[in-house]
């Protein structure tokens, strides 16, 4: 239950945490930390080295550019829950990020952190999704765009290269029609399975080694979530029936 | 880093938990370790003034920031803080091994929502578990912390 020896690295730039990232073998970048120490306290991470940007200033904004708002690398969860901008322009954003863990995680954990880990399971990798936006990723090579639909490959695997920092989300603005909705075992847990709703479009999560899309008239239609002790494949694809069909009452 | 006031060096391994850093190295044994990945709460220090859990973060993180532990929220001849008071008053403890996880998370909460609602007061204690108290009676502690803060 102790992180394993690393050698840590404190990026006081941006441009500085690219070229260590370029530069070295098996780097890991240390945002909030609220999934990779936890994973690193359980050794199931192992990166030889840890890039930590939280030194970097003036990467914590929250802004509105080209019809949506943008959250910066070291944005906290607590700051875009609390955010009148956010609020304004994309409220289905202010949802998500409540569902996300408890307000003492929020504090430390960022939303640009919970996009590059893409756990399966999670709010705001889903929602980004669902309303269409992208990622930012920066590197020594330049900035890449990355569409939310290319982003996530696999359970906590994305497109981001080894050299890549997510610098950026953007978000669009919401629709009046939207809201997001999960079923947890407990408050703050991950959920079994929930569903995030953006006009007439409809992204699953918890069901699915990524984030899915789905027909709203037939949200189950070609899953196949997996089952553990928490919950068994047919009740997840129970939930998202029902789920969908309170998402599109509304 | 500042821990309760004074300033002490960071440690020279950076693979040292800040729970671990102010247990083991400063003697601050109020700050609890129970499952060293978030879920339980019992290591909920403020950094910078908000509750963090100090099992997720790296000493070395804490440099040049402050850290607030149980032990720095009242001096040991001072009355006890509002949030202390209202635990001892309300029974917000049986076995104390959640407490000082609990105290700091709801110095958090009154910080946020200084009147909260019955439901902030649920989300804000969502994140520290409980296994004696069966939370009735914590959650009276933090509507009469709420009132002990009032001016």
């Amino acid at each position: 239950m102790k992180p394993p020896a690393f050698e840590y690295h404190d990026a006081t730039t941006v441009e500085e945490a690219c070229t260590l990232l370029s530069s070295l073998e098996d780097a890991k970048v240390l945002a909030g930390g609220q999934s990779l120490v936890p994973l690193l306290n359980f050794r199931l991470a192992r990166p030889a080295h840890l890039v930590d940007i939280n030194r970097i200033p003036g990467l914590d904004r929250i802004y509105e550019r080209d019809g949506g708002v943008a959250v910066q690398a070291l944005t906290r969860q607590a700051a875009v829950e609390d955010s009148d901008l956010v609020a304004r322009v994309c409220p289905l954003l202010t949802a998500a990020v409540r569902l996300v863990a408890h307000r003492v995680i929020r504090n430390r954990g960022t939303v640009c952190g919970s996009l590059a880990h893409a756990d399966p399971a999670s709010e705001l990798p889903a929602a980004l999704l669902a309303l269409g936006g992208h990622a930012v990723a920066r590197s020594t090579r330049g900035d890449r765009v990355i569409p939310a639909a290319d982003l996530f490959t696999s359970v906590m695997q994305t497109a981001l290269a080894q050299d890549e920092l997510l610098i950026e989300a953007w978000f669009p603005a919401s629709p009046a029609k939207c809201a997001i909705s999960e079923e947890s075992r407990r408050h703050g847990d991950f959920a079994l399975a929930g569903a995030v709703r953006s006009g007439d479009r409809l992204a699953l999560f918890g069901v699915a080694a990524t984030p899915v899309m789905a027909d709203p008239s037939h949200p189950t239609k070609g899953l196949s979530p997996s089952g553990d002790l928490e919950a068994t494949p047919e009740f997840r694809l129970h939930l998202v029936q029902v789920l969908t069909e309170r998402l599109f009452a509304a | 880093m500042k821990v309760n006031g004074t300033s002490h060096p960071a440690p020279a391994d950076p693979r040292r938990l800040l729970s671990d850093h102010l247990r083991h190295d400063l003697g601050l044994t109020g700050t609890h370790v129970g499952c060293e990945h978030g879920v339980c709460g019992c290591c909920t220090v403020l950094f910078d003034g908000e509750p963090v859990r100090s099992c997720l973060m790296l000493a070395v993180q804490a440099e040049g920031h402050d850290v607030t532990t149980i032990e720095g929220l009242a001096a040991p001849t001072a009355p006890l803080h509002p949030v202390q008071q209202a635990f001892h008053e309300c029974h917000g403890l049986q076995c104390g091994f959640c407490t000082p996880g609990f105290v700091m998370s709801v110095v958090g909460l009154l910080a946020q929502h200084p009147n909260p609602t019955p439901q902030q007061v649920e989300e804000g204690i969502a994140g520290n578990l409980c296994r004696c108290t069966g939370y009735a009676s914590i959650r009276r502690a933090v509507a009469r912390a709420a009132e002990l803060s009032r001016p």
